[in-house]
C-alpha cells in the first residue's frame, strides 16, 4: 500500500488545482475517468507534484507505454496507483 | 518586430544555458493595421501580443537549451500582468527564465522591460512535443540562428 500521506498530499493538490472537492478524490478514483481531469489540468497536476516531491513525473514514459499497449491507464492515473508511483520515485531518488 | 507575420522578437541579446536564461529584443513598429483598430486616435500594443513576445522568448530558451530535439507549443498561460502601455516605436527588452522543467512540458517566466522598467510579465506552460517533420525542424533551427540564438551546429 502507498503511503496514505502521500494520496492525501496528491488529492489536495488535485482539489486545489482542479477546483473538485476533496470527499470527491479517493484513492480508486481515475484521474481522466472519473474526476474528468484533462491532459492540460495534469500538467498543473504534475508540476505540483514535482514540486512537492521533488521528483520528475515520466508522463511521456507513462503515455509512450499506454500508446504501446504495454500499460493500462489505471496503472498511472487510478490515484492509489499514481501515489504508489510517487513513493517508488521518492523512494529511487532517495536511493 | 514584423506584427503582421507573429515574428516578434528581432534579436537575441543573450543567452545564458547554465543559468537556463535568455534575453531578446525587439521594436514595437511604428505603423501596422493593428494600431488602426487598437485604437483608433490612439496606438496601443496589445497585452496578447506582449504575451506572445514573451512566450516567444521563452520557446526560443527551451529551444535552445533542448538542441532543437523537441518544439514547445504554447499551453498555459498564468498571472499574466500588464504594468503599463505599450506604444508604437517602444524598444522592448524580454528577460525569461525556466521554472520547471517536466516530462513533457516546460514551465517559464518572463518578463518584458522597457528602458529597464518592467511593463509585463508571466507564467507560461509549454508542452513539448516532437516538430512536424525534420524539414520544419531544420527550418526553425535556422530561424533561430538568424536572431543569433547560439546554437553552433544543427544537431541530427
Amino acid at each position: 500500500m502507498p503511503d496514505s500521506t502521500t494520496f492525501d498530499k496528491v488529492a489536495e493538490i488535485i482539489a486545489e488545482t482542479c477546483d473538485i472537492p476533496r470527499e470527491n478524490i479517493k484513492p480508486e478514483s481515475h484521474a481522466t475517468r472519473d474526476l474528468e481531469i484533462d491532459s492540460l489540468d495534469f500538467l498543473d497536476i504534475a508540476f505540483a507534484i514535482d514540486k512537492a516531491f521533488g521528483i520528475k513525473l515520466p508522463l511521456e514514459q507513462w503515455t509512450q507505454e499506454v500508446n504501446d499497449g504495454k500499460a493500462t491507464t489505471d496503472q498511472y492515473f487510478v490515484l492509489k496507483n499514481l501515489s504508489s508511483q510517487i513513493d517508488q520515485l521518492v523512494a529511487a531518488k532517495g536511493a | 518586430m514584423r506584427l503582421e507575420y507573429f515574428q516578434m522578437i528581432d534579436r537575441i541579446v543573450d543567452a545564458d544555458r547554465g543559468a537556463r536564461r535568455l534575453r531578446a529584443a525587439c521594436t514595437i513598429p511604428t505603423e501596422s493595421t493593428i494600431f488602426e483598430g487598437h485604437f483608433p486616435g490612439y496606438p496601443l500594443m496589445p497585452g496578447v501580443l506582449l504575451t506572445e513576445c514573451m512566450a516567444q522568448t521563452t520557446g526560443w530558451l527551451i529551444c535552445m537549451l533542448g538542441d532543437f530535439s523537441a518544439m514547445p507549443f504554447l499551453a498555459g498561460i498564468k498571472e499574466a500582468k500588464f504594468r503599463t502601455l505599450v506604444f508604437p516605436g517602444d524598444a522592448l527588452e524580454f528577460e525569461g527564465g525556466i521554472v520547471h522543467e517536466g516530462s513533457g512540458y516546460t514551465i517559464a517566466e518572463c518578463k518584458g522591460l522597457r528602458d529597464g522598467a518592467k511593463v509585463c510579465d508571466a507564467e507560461l506552460t509549454f508542452r513539448i512535443r516532437p516538430y512536424p517533420s525534420p524539414e520544419f525542424r531544420r527550418a526553425f533551427f535556422e530561424w533561430g540562428r538568424r536572431l543569433n540564438l547560439p546554437v553552433p551546429e544543427f544537431a541530427k
